[in-house]
């Protein structure tokens, strides 16, 4: 009987399911509808790399995807102690490698599979500004391949764990509908496809130590975050919040100082294990550190959206203080902005709070840090889109202005054809069929939120695309994006905080509740 | 428990509203069609931006006769006016794109942007032909149908990579089926006719046509039917007459009849069709050798099956020489017993079967077939797949048979994943659709029989038989698709591997005859179902 029962609920499912517009992609389970989408989002990815890259056939410096070439060029011809030592044959004022050596090793074997079939591309000082047909393929297919085979798994990765002990049949279309969201993001498929980076290997490696937290594999989660960082120095982005979750759980169990010291210890194996050519003399050592902080670069470049380049606008930073004081400062803003988050995390920590947590310390690096790049958005982008189906609006909202934020960028790379169909797909998705259950109250607030705003940054696209800036102030443009999406990220943090914050509350409210019972 | 299910049963599902769903779907697929304008385009965008130059640059009484580049206008007077008509903005934009002289050979980004998206606009005709034909569906076959086509890849690797506008033609092929299927023939028959003078090779299913409308809309007593076939015959002339009106004026009828139909061109395309002429090409090559072998002096050839400008002399080394009238003939005779069938019961549920039939039939054993040409049966067979399951084994099977004949038109590197994901993608969301489409129908008519026996029982029981009817292909076509892979894997990798540069033609001839067996197949399988139903 039970077991009927359960059939027939199941059999109600189907038939009550006939409503729902993405019944039919979802039935088979999570598996296949994750493959498929997974092939939709590699064809829009395969899409975009057919569009130009940053600094293509602009000589001398040209740009990422130089840089990238340039990177394989060296590890591939020069032996390992001189990647990053600045020698006759490795000059490192031009494109010089300024990422941990994960990133090299990845550059290595990318350079391996090049030189198989072009060897001209990857050869040792006549390949500098190398473009070709054939070369910018073959690089746009190691991206592409990092791609599909780091970030692709671990976002199935998390779904399964996110999803799982949920009820998973009546949720389907949300979960097909999570799947697209964070495979489909806009933003990371212009960067690594469009303008050229693999930031899918270090966020694919935070992203699979993130579900291996939720799953409670707290070891594993330390082994891949600690090679996301030895990929990316950004992805310290995170650092804060995986440290004061793992911390929180630690202390909670039977030997906190032992549970620490086991993380610990896997964490600078893996170190170890990653660093092992450069360990053997200190001077290696710091050779390879001091390339990965670019502090001589100043606080700010460009137009990034961030506290430091906002303000400069009325307070020029960079006139005010020397670099070593901006240095403390800046510290002392991003320490003081993801404290709060860290509290929460050590004090109680929850999966739902470490995603907040991800997202807010991710977020006061962006706001706070020194030197950020515009294209740094992604790193609090990828934990919101973990978060899209809790917070749909919120998403979608922080995606359209941290896209917005990349625009002048994407526009300097000729990538505005690709800008236009990647953000109309983004918002197509955000209003797929049978999305719209949430509730949809309209206030004044969200009226604004959902009129005013992109209003204005409509009508900023169409100034920034048709007209020239005044040349007084030949920024004008760029300056007031940036000033509409500083304004943005800004509110959204601050929400983003009291929510982590209200998950205490909640908690408090349902011990409470469970000590009455 | 079991009330509650009936109930939800009885309660009907609320209705969405299915233009805002169809438009998604529609905006989705235009959003990757932009991202691939800059792709690979075929010569085939040169011979459009040429006609939109002769178009906008010539007086229309030198349309056809115009030789400025080898891409003269060959296609009815309809789509030339399409053409003028476009040229009208092309001119607005950048007036180089539409200088006969000038212009030749002009591939800067604007021409690119203006050319590709016109084609993604023409595509608004195919959704309103798929909304016209499935207004009046249930939610999941419309849903469904809108996957095979809206998202069709051959429709994206022909039009929005390889550069034509089938979209925007068989968007009129739909609304003239979809007229028919609600029995107003009239319309159907005038949308044909339009039809016919944008692309003539939409002709071969003007028998059916014919046929149909003969026996559906004018066979009804002798008076009342003759003045029916009056007033049809009338609108068709009206409308040829549009379309050719003015160049019998100029007295060119001729000229135009002779660039529309370059019977020159020999019996295949450059990369052969997959049709029946591959066979008879590689039965010839056979006999010829065996005979060799056995001491017979067989001379070689001199001419080229594709290239047929030399004189009198026969591609075939032993095989008698093929000839237009013959391939004439033979679609005719494949065509007969449809013809037969729509005469004796003309029903307009089965119309979109029967000019699919008929186009498969010229797509079989016509002359100088292109591969594109698949795209006139396929595409209206996605109306018909969602019916029942075999009609959507079949559809499964042809549908990916075709795309992958298609490969080789896109032959440079840079689109060969795009392709390969296609069709993946393709396969995917069919084998997904179908199988929720199926599974479903089959719950919905086992339930109510469970309810009058013991519940729980009739319930198991429905449930099971719900799983078991998925949709499943059958080892015969699984195995034929494994070696679909292979044929693949062979012509991209080991071929290159093993014989390098050697029998260069062997890859494609491979593909060839591979796709062929299966849209025998599909002929085969078309054929029973006509005339079995």
């Amino acid at each position: 009987m039970a077991k009927s029962s359960k059939k027939s609920k199941e059999e109600e499912e189907i038939v009550d399911s006939g409503d729902d517009a993405w019944w039919w992609l979802v039935h088979k389970g999570i598996t296949p509808s994750f493959f498929c989408i997974a092939l939709f989002s590699l064809l829009v990815r395969v899409a975009v790399s057919l569009h130009p890259y940053s600094g293509a056939a602009t000589p001398p410096k040209f740009g990422d995807f130089e840089a990238q070439r340039h990177w394989m060029e060296i590890t591939l011809n020069l032996p390992l102690n001189e990647w990053y030592r600045n020698t006759t044959r490795n000059d490192l004022s031009y494109w010089g490698l300024d990422y941990p050596p994960l990133t090299a090793y990845q550059s290595y074997v990318h350079g391996l599979f090049i030189r198989f079939f072009s060897p001209e591309s990857v050869a040792l000082f006549t390949s500098r500004g190398h473009e070709s047909y054939l070369g910018k393929l073959l690089m746009r297919w190691t991206v592409l391949s990092s791609d599909a085979l780091v970030f692709f798994p671990a976002v199935f990765y998390f779904i399964v764990v996110y999803y799982s002990g949920r009820n998973q049949r009546g949720r389907m279309g949300g979960i097909a509908w999570h799947i697209a969201i964070i495979l489909l993001n806009p933003c990371l498929i212009l960067i690594d496809h469009g303008h050229f980076q693999y930031n899918c290997i270090s966020l694919g490696l935070t992203l699979g130590a993130i579900a291996a937290i939720l799953s409670d594999k707290d070891l594993l989660a330390c082994v891949l975050y600690s090679l996301a960082l030895n990929h990316k120095q950004m992805s310290a982005y995170f650092a804060p919040a995986f440290f004061s979750h793992l911390l929180g759980k630690c202390i909670r169990r039977r030997y906190p100082i032992f549970e620490v010291f086991k993380l610990g210890l896997v964490v600078s194996g893996t170190f170890l294990v990653v660093w092992w050519p450069y360990i053997h003399s200190v001077e290696a050592f710091f050779e390879v550190l001091s390339r990965l902080a670019p502090f001589e670069r100043g606080i700010y470049e460009d137009y990034v959206a961030n506290f430091w380049c906002t303000t400069s606008v009325l307070v020029k930073w960079k006139r005010l203080f020397p670099t070593h004081q901006l240095k403390v400062l800046s510290l002392g803003a991003t320490v003081s902005t993801f404290l709060p988050s860290m509290i929460q995390q050590i004090w109680a920590p929850s999966k739902k709070g470490f995603l907040y947590g991800l997202l807010n310390s991710a977020f006061s690096f962006y706001l706070f840090s020194f030197q950020v790049h515009e294209k740094s958005i992604l790193l609090p982008l990828l934990p919101a889109s973990l978060l899209a189906s809790e917070e749909p609006f919120l998403f979608t909202w922080m995606t359209i202005y941290a896209l917005f934020s990349m625009f002048p960028l994407l526009h300097r790379d000729k990538l505005i054809l690709p800008y236009l169909a990647l953000s109309a797909l983004f918002i197509l998705l955000s209003l797929a069929p049978n999305r719209r259950q949430e509730t949809r109250e309209t206030n004044a607030f969200r009226s604004i939120v959902t009129t005013f705003f992109p209003f204005c940054s409509l009508i900023l696209h169409v100034v920034y695309l048709s007209m020239n800036a005044p040349q007084r102030y030949p920024f004008l443009f760029e300056a007031l994006i940036m000033l509409l999406c500083f304004s943005q990220f800004t509110f959204l943090t601050m929400y983003t905080n009291a929510q982590q914050w209200m998950l205490l509350k909640h908690s408090n409210l349902v011990e409470k509740e469970k000590k009455l019972l | 428990m079991e009330s509650q299910s009936t109930q939800k049963l009885k309660n009907p599902p609320k209705p969405h509203n299915p233009i805002s769903e169809l438009w998604w779907f529609f905006a989705a697929a235009t959003c990757v069609k932009l991202l691939l304008i800059p792709a690979y385009r075929s010569t085939d965008f040169e011979v459009h931006r040429h006609w939109l130059a002769i178009t906008h640059s010539l007086p229309l009484s030198q349309w056809y006769l115009d030789e400025t580049s080898p891409w003269t206008l060959d296609y009815p007077p309809f789509f030339a006016y399409f053409e003028r008509f476009l040229s009208i903005f092309a001119n607005l934009i950048d007036p180089q794109m539409v200088h006969l002289q000038n212009g030749l050979n002009y591939s800067s980004d604007t021409v690119v942007y203006f050319q590709r998206v016109s084609v993604c606009v023409s595509d608004l005709c195919l959704l309103y032909g798929v909304y016209r034909l499935t207004r009046n569906l249930d939610p999941v076959r419309r849903k469904l149908i809108w996957v095979l086509v809206v998202w069709s890849p051959m429709l994206v690797v022909v039009d929005h990579l390889h550069f034509q506008y089938n979209g925007f033609l068989l968007g009129v092929l739909l609304i003239s089926l979809s007229y028919l299927e609600e029995g107003r023939d009239l319309m159907g028959g005038l949308v044909f006719a339009v039809l016919l003078c944008f692309k003539h090779l939409f002709a071969v299913a003007a028998p059916v046509y014919f046929v149909y409308l003969l026996r559906h809309y004018c066979w009804k007593g002798l008076v009342r039917g003759f003045g029916r076939l009056l007033i049809l015959g009338t609108l068709v002339v009206a409308v040829f007459a549009v379309a050719y009106g003015p160049f019998v004026y100029h007295g060119q009828i001729k000229q135009v009849i002779h660039r529309m139909f370059p019977f020159g061109r020999g019996l295949c395309h450059a990369y052969w069709a997959p049709n029946f002429w591959v066979f008879y090409i590689l039965l010839d090559k056979v006999i010829a050798f065996l005979l060799g072998r056995l001491g017979f002096k067989i001379q070689a050839p001199a001419a080229s099956f594709t290239g047929g400008l030399v004189g009198d002399s026969s591609p075939f080394a032993v095989l008698p020489q093929i000839t237009p009238a013959i391939t004439f003939i033979m679609v005719l005779l494949a065509l007969s017993p449809c013809l037969i069938k729509a005469w004796r019961d003309p029903r307009p549920m089965m119309i979109t079967r029967w000019v699919a039939y008929a186009y498969t039939c010229g797509f079989l054993f016509g002359w100088h077939v292109h591969e594109k040409a698949s795209l006139h049966f396929v595409i209206p067979l996605a109306i018909v797949a969602v019916q029942n399951l075999d009609t959507a084994r079949h559809y499964f099977f042809l549908s990916i048979v075709s795309c992958y004949s298609l490969f080789p038109l896109l032959f440079e590197s840079q689109e060969y994943p795009i392709k390969v994901l296609l069709l993946l993608l393709h396969s995917m969301l069919m084998w997904l659709g179908f199988s929720a489409q199926f599974t479903k129908d089959k719950t919905l008519e086992m339930a109510p029989s469970g309810k009058n026996k013991d519940s729980h029982l009739g319930l198991n029981r429905s449930v099971t038989a719900a799983q078991k009817g998925g949709f499943d292909i059958g080892w015969v076509v699984w195995s034929y698709l494994v070696g679909l892979l292979l044929v693949e894997i062979w012509g991209q990798f080991l071929h290159p591997i093993f014989l390098g540069a050697e029998l260069p033609f062997l890859p494609l001839m491979l593909i060839s005859v591979y796709c062929s067996v299966g849209v025998m197949y599909s002929f085969l399988w078309q054929l029973k179902h006509i005339l079995v139903s």
